[in-house]
């Protein structure tokens, strides 16, 4: 009984991937897709904005504050308000978001940076839209360092080298997590791998119903498990055909560490993929067409992109929202995901993520299954 | 007759659409061997009432039994044991020839997969395109992919829906000279269709009409009970004759066949006196002809099609 099984799922799994083979607009997405999606959100989405709203606090003007703020001006990240702002106004400026970084110099600045003190500088930013404020962050050491080059010439040049003059402190406000590119290139693998697996099952028995190749299937001894399982199976590996495409882009072109478990990653991976595939095939055995069908995945998909934490961060969303989002895989996998990459998760952490995963797994499978016509009625 | 034991027996099958009865109280009985065809003009039940006795739709009331399995609860292994080949191309046209075949060789669990796949190919002629895509064949040679692919696991009952429509003639006597040799080999068809040269190559023939059956038996009993009697008119070239027929009380049917006509009526006596009338004075020989099956189907649709709305 169980060889006979096995042969029926391979007979639905050895078509289902023919078919792809010869599908070469599905291939082509399958591949296209995910590199689109990366250069939108990694590259255009994620570019280097210049001349963002600047305030300046200078308790104490001198040649020294006035050398940074040309620099900041001439680096065109960042575009000076003129004159120097109290705390206040500065403080509100920023919370109404007419401004994105405010530089404070601290009284005592310039005597500080002469007798080589090192003197703090902070440079508070606006960390909503972390991708906008994190260039110019990052450049901001570099700018200080290069417009006090000249005046600590001479006499002074023990106070250039080797520690730099300043002491830059960051305060990213609103968003203390900082989400950076280092956060959407991981979230970009599950959101493609949500988009195209749940899109290419959800076509799968509607198209067969359309060419009319179902009344054949249903006429010959094959059960509805091995239908699922023969047309699930060879979509995880185009998932991990996405997979590999995306974790070398994260990996060489976007400079992501991966510092986790990788087998913790594969096992998550192939659940999540499984996931998205088993809820495209439910799609498929309630939908009356493949235009149905297509429409449920992307009814399905608009709130795993704004609910997930994909593009806002999860906790900054309203309670109802969030437990709409915990109903989504999405949102378990991009926590996973982050862990796994970004924060070194292994096995035993991902457990809280993987858990609801399966229990999705489980709950749409049982659907699918329920919801497979066996007869024409 | 010998009574063969019965390969499909079924009862007052009735199956409705919302609230049209498209198969009505039609019962059927075919014996082990037998070719039996199944007739009926276009929307008249015939793929609804194949598809019950695959298990493909559930009757609504009425019940059957196909090699001795109840069509309702034991439809998996009606599955396992019969072939059906479907009335629309239903294999998948992105696969080839043999790649269909391989697909169905495994769902039928068949082993070696190989020497069951080369085997078909080979008894239905198609080795030399084995890889060919079926989308790119033409109907006679779908077809027969579509034979092959329902004979390879050596059913007991083939269900045949309108296995020929757009086939070339050739094509069809190849394929009803395999029909035979299956059957010859103990094998039992079902085959609806409606060609008329068709029907004649089967043992017995039902025939259907909106949904019930109104004749059945071998082609001669079928035309035996239509009693319609059949005059030939040699030397009728004109065609004015036609609708004086026509206009003639007790002709029912009147067809031309170049210098030919049939004239068909069920009232011997009446038929003659018509015929006779209109003739009067012309050189025309009148003989008495034999009805064909074409004359009682129409007559069959005729006489049924008034009935409906
Ligand atoms: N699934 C269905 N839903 C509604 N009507 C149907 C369905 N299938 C067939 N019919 C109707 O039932 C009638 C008989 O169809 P069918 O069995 O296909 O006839 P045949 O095979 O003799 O041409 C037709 O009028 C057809 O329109
Ligand atoms: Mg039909």
């Amino acid at each position: 009984m169980r060889g006979e099984a096995s042969s029926r799922i391979r007979a639905i799994l050895v078509k289902e991937f023919i078919q792809l083979r010869r599908d070469r607009i599905t291939f082509a997405m399958m591949v296209g897709i995910p590199i689109m999606q990366l250069i939108l959100f990694g590259f255009a989405i994620n570019t280097d904005p210049k001349h963002l709203p600047t305030g300046m606090i200078v308790p104490e003007p001198s040649a020294y504050t006035r050398s940074i703020t040309a620099a900041m001006r001439n680096s065109e990240y960042f575009e000076l308000r003129h004159g120097s702002m109290s705390e206040r106004q500065a403080r509100e400026a920023l919370k109404r978001g007419t401004l994105s970084f405010v530089v404070s110099f601290p009284p005592g600045f310039s005597r500080d940076l002469v007798r080589g003190q090192e003197p703090q500088l902070l440079i508070e930013a606006d960390a909503t839209d972390p991708a906008a404020a994190s260039n110019a962050v990052a450049a901001f050491d570099q700018i200080v360092e290069s417009g006090l080059r000249d005046d600590l010439n001479g006499p002074l040049a023990q106070a250039r080298q080797p520690a730099p003059p300043v002491d830059v402190v960051v305060h990213r406000l609103y968003n203390p997590e900082g989400v950076t590119r280092y956060n959407i290139v991981p979230g970009l693998l599950g959101v493609i791998l949500t988009m195209t697996m749940t899109l290419m099952t959800a076509i799968s028995l509607t198209r067969e119903v359309e060419r009319g190749t179902m009344e054949n299937l249903l006429a010959m001894p094959v059960k509805p498990l091995e239908v699922m399982i023969g047309k699930i199976t060879p979509y995880i590996g185009i998932g991990f055909v996405q997979v590999a495409i995306i974790l070398l882009a994260a990996h060489f072109v976007f400079g992501v560490p991966m510092i986790g478990s990788f087998v913790a990653l594969f096992v998550g991976l192939t659940l999540f993929i499984a996931t998205n595939l088993a809820l495209g095939y439910t799609f498929s055995t309630v939908a009356r067409s493949q235009m149905q069908a297509m429409q449920m995945t992307f009814f399905f998909f608009l709130p795993s992109i704004l609910l997930s934490g994909f593009m806002f961060p999860f906790r900054g969303m309203p309670e109802w929202a969030q437990w709409l989002g915990e109903v989504l895989p999405l949102t378990h996998f991009l926590r996973l995901v982050r862990g796994t990459l970004l924060k070194g998760s292994g096995m035993n952490d991902i457990l809280p993520n993987l858990l609801p995963i399966v229990l999705i797994f489980g709950l749409v499978s049982v659907i699918a299954l329920f919801r497979y016509r066996r007869t024409l009625d | 007759m010998t009574e063969a034991p019965a390969v499909i027996e079924a009862t007052d099958l009735t199956k409705r659409f919302g609230d049209k009865t498209v198969v009505d109280h039609v019962s059927l009985d075919v014996r082990q061997g037998e070719i039996v065809g199944f007739l009926g003009p276009n929307g008249s039940g015939k793929t609804t009432t194949i598809r019950m006795l695959t298990g493909l739709l559930t009757p609504d009331s009425g019940s059957g039994h196909c090699l001795g399995y109840d069509i309702t609860r034991d439809a998996e292994a009606i599955k396992r044991n019969i072939g059906y080949m479907t009335q629309r191309f239903s294999f998948y046209e992105d696969l080839s020839i043999r790649e269909n075949l391989e697909f169905v060789a495994r769902l039928y669990c068949l082993r070696p997969m190989a020497e069951h796949v080369d085997r078909t190919l080979d008894d239905l002629g198609l080795t030399s395109r084995q890889g060919q895509l079926a989308g790119q064949l033409s109907g006679g040679w779908k077809q027969r992919l579509a034979l092959a692919a329902c004979i390879m696991h050596q059913p007991k009952l083939l269900l045949l829906d309108e296995p020929t429509a757009g086939v070339d003639p050739q094509a069809r006597r190849e394929f009803w000279d395999q029909i035979h040799r299956l059957a010859g080999e103990g094998l039992t068809v079902l085959v609806s269709t409606h060609y008329m040269d068709e029907a004649e190559r089967c043992h017995r023939i039902i025939y259907i009409s909106y949904g019930k059956v109104v004749a059945r038996g071998t082609v001669e009993e079928v035309i035996a009970q239509s009693a319609l009697t059949t005059l030939v008119l040699q030397g009728a070239g004109d065609g004015r004759l036609v609708d004086a027929l026509r206009r003639e009380p007790g002709v029912d049917q009147v067809a031309q066949f170049g210098n030919t006509l049939h004239v068909v009526g069920t009232d011997a006596g009446e038929l003659r006196q018509a015929v006779e009338r209109v003739v009067q004075g012309r050189d025309i020989r009148v003989s008495e002809g034999e009805t064909s099956l074409e004359d009682v189907f129409i007559r069959l649709m005729e006489q049924y099609g008034e009935a409906r709305p």
